[in-house]
């Protein structure tokens, strides 16, 4: 496992990959819990990789909570401070304020066992703040909750992280919960950190193929570069050549265009620029967007988008499809090899 | 667990709490509730001249008991059970929390090993032990051989072998139930410990000893309840030299026929082990115990 990526101060950095692509182990890493087989880990200057997780200044919430079954909410909360031996008065005072910062003022007596999963998560959260960590490690923290409860939560950690300017290192594999929280994102395969950016760099300008698919929906084809004009570039693919652009291709090398759902347009005559030749073959209705399928002559599937239904569109019907040159992403073919 | 089984039994109250409990309570009753009642019956009867019991109600046996004998009897079995309660926990726990870290198929070998002396006779194992540690047996040989002694150590028939024999016997039934518990511990909750700041002894006092308290709990009842009230290890390592409630009650029904204060150092037994659960359940709760 090969990683490498800077975390910058009081940001909110997502780990998203898919499962298995080692983005728990990284943040497990840096809390202490796996070694790094080489090289540093360092938080503010200061190397870590060889201190043990409880000489860190990183606390982690875990995925299950992992709160303590035996202890109250209220000395959950206090484990940390309890432990470097501050004085009551202070511990009382700032457990309070956590609880209530994460909403659960009240909740002081009961056990773990009595509360729901998002009241569990709100004082795991509490636990791990009180300690003031220069980063604070999220591992799918919000995970087991349902949906609503979910969406509620990403917006409340976000404001939090707002608040405390506090630098949170959170791994998901939820795409979306990334996009909706993060900063920036580093999107990780086999160990290895493919692209970090801003979630609309991340979107916009994939670097890879797999970065290409994996975030959002997207449609890949497959080229040749035929022709290099500046940042204009022809591609040849099995179905005609399209317009898109880019930096540092040469002719004839292999490389793959990506082109968002919502960018591709239809049209009943040819354009000027570049069109292909599609067939409608169905229709996905997916509640705030219509999905379409459409088949290009020597079998590659394109997927359409769109806020409306359009009435005139039937399965079966033969259009020509175009897309702004500008949105298209072109991408070598070494980098994405999936 | 209190709330939903008050719930059930509201729903059930018509019918009789007999039918309800069923076969168990018909066994319990059968081989526990009436021996018992009958054992407490006895030891207010009067001890018939050849051995039996005559019918007719006395005190006698209770005023016997109040001599200090019994009572410095009682109190000498109560420091050997609880010598060997204590040990076992202190070798017991270590042990089950090795196991109990080991992948389960390796796991499953070990608990086997530690079961596999129950598969020969108990009187077979005590043999063993005396063989073992007679004068000219093989530990008097090996220490001699190593210059460690001048002269063969007596071992047979002392504390020492009595509290070796109570230790390996109930080494066992103190580790079950301790690694059932560690077991059930989730190494998340040590990693969330030390995420927390704390250091390994730290979170051994906070978090794994509390954790696994229950196991604990179950072992020390599973070791000092029977190691107080036995008598064949006592007996055969002890060699009848040294006197432990468990034989002398023995003795009561065996050899001196005396039935009646057999009965009633039965109920003193019964009264102190009900004592001691009852003192222990005050501190912890009775509904942790694992019981395997």
């Amino acid at each position: 496992m090969w990683t490498s990526g800077e975390i910058l101060e009081g940001e909110f950095l997502t780990l998203l990959g898919p499962s298995g692509c080692g983005k728990t182990t990284t943040l497990r890493m840096i809390a202490g819990f796996e070694d790094a087989s080489s090289g540093t880990i360092t938080v503010q200057g200061e190397r870590i990789e060889d201190k043990e997780p409880y000489q860190r200044d990183v606390n982690t919430v875990f995925q299950n909570y992992s709160l303590f079954p035996h202890l109250t909410v209220f000395d959950n909360v206090a484990y940390g401070p309890s432990i470097r031996k501050v004085p009551k008065a202070e511990i009382r005072q700032r457990v309070t304020e956590m609880l209530h910062l994460v909403q659960m003022d009240g909740y002081e007596k009961r056990k773990p066992d009595a509360l729901s999963g998002g009241q569990k998560q709100r004082v795991a959260i509490a636990r791990a703040l009180i300690n003031n960590p220069r980063v604070l490690l999220l591992d799918e923290p919000l995970g087991a909750l349902d949906l609503k409860l979910r969406k509620q939560m990403q917006i409340e950690l976000k404001r939090l992280q707002r608040k405390l300017g506090i630098t949170f290192v959170y791994v998901t594999h939820d795409q979306e919960e990334a996009m909706t929280m993060s900063d920036r994102i580093a999107v990780m395969r086999g160990g290895v950190i493919l692209q970090i950016g801003a979630p609309m760099e991340i979107y916009d300008r994939p670097n890879c193929r797999f970065v290409a698919d994996f975030i959002g929906e997207s449609n890949i084809i497959d080229g040749t570069v035929r022709r290099v004009d500046g940042k204009r570039i022809e591609v040849e693919t099995a179905d005609g050549i399209v317009l898109t652009q880019g930096e540092g291709f040469r002719e004839g090398e292999k490389v793959c265009v990506s082109i968002r759902p919502e960018y591709i347009c239809l049209s009943d005559t040819p354009r000027e620029g570049f069109t292909l030749h599609a067939r409608i073959k169905d229709f996905i209705y997916m509640g705030t967007v219509i999905k379409t399928s459409l088949d290009l002559p020597h079998g590659q599937e394109l997927k359409l988008s769109r806020f409306e239904a359009d009435p005139t569109l039937h399965e079966g019907d033969e259009r020509y499809i175009w897309w702004d040159t500008e949105k298209s992403v072109l991408i070598h073919m070494e980098g994405g090899a999936v | 667990m209190s709330g939903s089984s008050t719930a059930t039994r509201k729903r059930h109250s018509r019918l009789p709490m007999i039918a309800q409990a069923g076969p168990v309570s018909v066994w319990m009753i059968l081989f526990v509730t009436i021996p018992m009642l009958f054992i407490i019956f006895i030891s207010f009867m009067t001890r018939g001249t050849f051995g039996g019991v005559e019918y007719v109600p006395t005190l006698k046996s209770y005023e016997t008991l109040a001599d200090l004998v019994y009572f410095n009897v009682i109190l000498k079995s109560l420091r050997v059970a609880l010598v060997t309660t204590v040990v076992c926990l202190l070798l017991g726990y270590p042990f089950a929390y090795y196991i109990a870290r080991k992948p389960a198929d390796v796991a499953s070998r070990l608990i086997m090993l530690l079961m596999i002396p129950f598969w020969t006779n108990s009187l077979m194992r005590l043999n063993a032990w005396m063989l073992l540690f007679q004068t000219n047996g093989p530990v008097n040989k090996a220490l001699l051989a190593l210059g460690l002694v001048q002269k063969p150590v007596t071992f047979v028939y002392t504390d020492g072998l009595v509290l070796l024999g109570l230790i390996t016997n109930f080494l066992p039934f103190a580790v079950l139930p301790m690694y059932s518990s560690i077991e059930k511990l989730q190494t998340a909750m040590l990693e969330a410990s030390a995420d927390l700041g704390a250091r390994p002894s730290v979170t051994f006092l906070r978090v794994t000893l509390p954790l696994t308290f229950p196991g604990i709990f179950s072992a020390i009842i599973l070791t000092f309840i029977p190691a107080l009230g036995t008598y064949t290890i006592t007996d055969m390592l002890g060699g009848g030299k040294v006197l432990y409630i468990g034989n002398i009650i023995k003795n009561q029904f065996g050899t001196i026929r005396n039935w009646p204060l057999g009965a009633a150092l039965s109920v003193l037994l019964l009264l102190v082990t009900a004592l001691l659960i009852f003192l222990y359940s005050r501190f912890a709760k009775i509904e942790d115990m694992e019981v395997l």
